[in-house]
């Protein structure tokens, strides 16, 4: 699944933003082919890293929208720092992918 | 500019295939009197909106703050980035013979989305960004999804058409709406448009002008006001939160017309074409946007 | 690419042996614990008392102004409501958005190191008109505040 990242800088906080291509399916949504119910599918966990440091984890459930659009902040970031962002879903799925700061 | 203008028009499809029959020309025809018209029209239905804030859309119309707060967070990262990167990764990547789209365009296909869609005199046809797309794909010896399947079913083949499109929309960004209509042909086909947005359709009964001129701004009962029609075109292809991806401008005919519940027509139909270039000449002057969130 | 947070998938019982049984050995510290687990009771409350009961060990939050919160009044689309929280509460540990009226309120939260700001934005689903909780957590105490969103359906906006 594709993902996005973006920073922002100001005021010394560096806004994170990542934006996954994921479905988030709430497992309760019909199928209008199958009449079935389509399982749930959804991002369970995003973890923010800044040079390797774990600076937050996000838990998310299926009310989080598809194709999340995820923003935190951190302090005392610099230009050229790495922030990676890793994350798995209900079914085991993981992505990730590190940027550096702008 | 007018020699790259010119050099646009000419487009790049070989053959001179005579399409369909010379449409009769309105007996009066003045589309530049119908552009003062219809921007005095809004200037004065919405005496606040400045005019190049019609280009985001009914996100620019007064009592919209609430909705235009949550358009300029999506904004900030827009959700059709995903779609959009895709759509880049096809224009940039070579077909096998090593040219690339670019090849097929005048200007690399930088600056010239603002004179889109142009009226072809070889091939008597009004021709969308999507076709010229299509067609130089097909002019370069290869297939892809979009340019096999039938677009008005294949949700997955349109909306990578859809990218691609946007892609070469963004290398235009910002570029001011310019349509030339000086061939007779153009001006026909520009009449078939107007009378399609001026026609009731639909057990609603309703024409492009009765929601989109007469009741722009105001909500028929739902969750979102009616969009104003200047500015209508460029923002597209664009993304809806309904669809959760980027979009052609003919999918939101075709879903418009349903709403109205009539007949959706055909992606790349001629109505379709002349329609977007009756549209698309009524927003002269306002500055591309496309790719866009959009209503 | 393996998670290593696959193992604490497990339903229950032996996830939380797990957990306990790698804290008592040392290697996980007791923060990364926590957060090493997904909350699947937390998110499967069906009101925003027992979710914060779950996820906090109380429900028991106190409104204020400190809590500073950015939501639509009304939703464009429900199915996307862009929303986000901040905070000047010193030693902020977590914060949590809940959708009253949603089935299983529970829709995201987020654990901070001293290293993060106290900030988190999301977009999330609101199945109707609601009320949306933000609690933040912070010196150990719970605060919150809420705002209503309306959510209409129909239209031309589909």
């Amino acid at each position: 699944m594709a993902m996005k990242m973006r920073t922002k800088t100001a005021n010394g906080e560096t806004e994170i933003m990542v934006l996954i291509d994921h479905p988030m399916e709430t497992g309760q949504r019909v199928d209008p082919k199958t009449k079935e119910k389509i399982p749930p599918h959804f991002i369970q966990k995003l973890t923010f890293s800044v040079n390797g440091k774990e600076v937050a984890v996000a838990d998310l459930g299926v009310a989080v929208s598809r194709d999340p659009l995820i923003k935190i902040k951190v302090k005392n970031a610099k230009p050229g720092d790495k922030v990676k962002v890793a994350w798995s879903d209900n079914k085991g799925e993981t992505g990730e992918k590190e940027i550096a700061v702008s | 500019m007018r020699s790259a203008r010119s050099r646009a028009l000419r487009g790049l499809l070989v053959g001179a295939a005579l399409v369909g029959v010379l449409p009769t020309l309105g007996a009066h025809a003045d589309p530049a009197q119908d552009l003062k018209q219809f921007r005095e029209y809004f200037k004065k239905k919405f005496p606040t909106v400045r005019f190049h804030n019609y280009a985001s859309g009914f996100y620019a119309l007064p009592g919209m703050d609430d909705y235009r707060s949550q358009w300029e967070a999506f904004n900030e990262f827009p959700p059709y980035e995903i779609g959009l990167d895709a759509g880049r990764r096809e224009w940039e990547t070579p077909f096998k013979n090593g040219k690339t789209y670019a090849s097929c365009f005048v200007n690399g296909g930088k600056n010239i989305a603002q004179h889109y869609p142009y009226w072809h005199e070889a091939t008597r046809q009004v021709r969308t960004a999507e076709m010229d797309l299509i067609d130089c794909v097909k002019h370069n010896g290869e297939e892809r999804a979009f340019t096999t399947a039938d677009l008005s079913k294949d949700t997955r083949a349109r909306v990578q058409l859809a990218n691609l499109t946007a892609a070469f929309y963004e290398l235009s960004q910002g570029q001011r709406v310019e349509i030339d209509l000086s061939a007779p042909g153009a001006v026909a086909a520009y009449e078939e448009g107007k009378r399609f947005w001026w026609s009731r359709r639909g057990q609603l009964n309703f024409s492009c002008a009765n929601c989109h001129m007469d009741l722009a701004g105001k909500n028929l009962g739902g969750n979102q006001p009616l969009s104003a029609a200047l500015g209508h075109p460029v923002g597209w292809p664009a993304y809806r939160t309904v669809w959760g991806q980027l979009e052609t401008i003919h999918q939101r005919y075709a879903t418009c017309n349903s709403q109205v519940r009539a007949k959706p027509l055909k992606q790349g139909s001629a109505t379709y074409n002349n329609l977007q270039l009756y549209e698309t000449y009524l927003s002269s002057g306002l500055p591309l946007s496309a790719p866009s969130v959009r209503n | 690419m393996t998670n290593p947070n696959r193992r604490f998938f497990l339903k229950g019982a032996v996830a939380s042996a797990v957990a306990v049984f790698a804290a008592a050995a040392g290697w996980i510290s007791p923060r990364r614990a926590a957060a090493a687990e997904w909350p699947r009771d937390a998110y499967a409350a069906k009101t925003v008392e027992e979710a914060l009961k779950n996820l906090y060990g109380s429900s028991a939050a106190v409104a204020s102004p400190e809590v500073k919160i950015r939501a639509p009044l009304q939703a464009e689309n429900g199915a996307v409501v862009p929303v986000s929280v901040s905070t000047n509460l010193p030693d902020v540990q977590s914060i949590s958005v809940l959708v009253e009226k949603n089935a299983a309120p529970l829709a995201a939260h987020l654990n901070l190191t001293p290293s993060a700001v106290p900030y988190f934005s999301a977009n999330i689903k609101l199945g109707a008109t609601s009320d949306v909780h933000f609690i933040v957590k912070s010196g150990g105490k719970l605060y919150r505040a809420k705002q209503l969103v309306k959510v209409t359906v129909g239209g031309c906006g589909g």
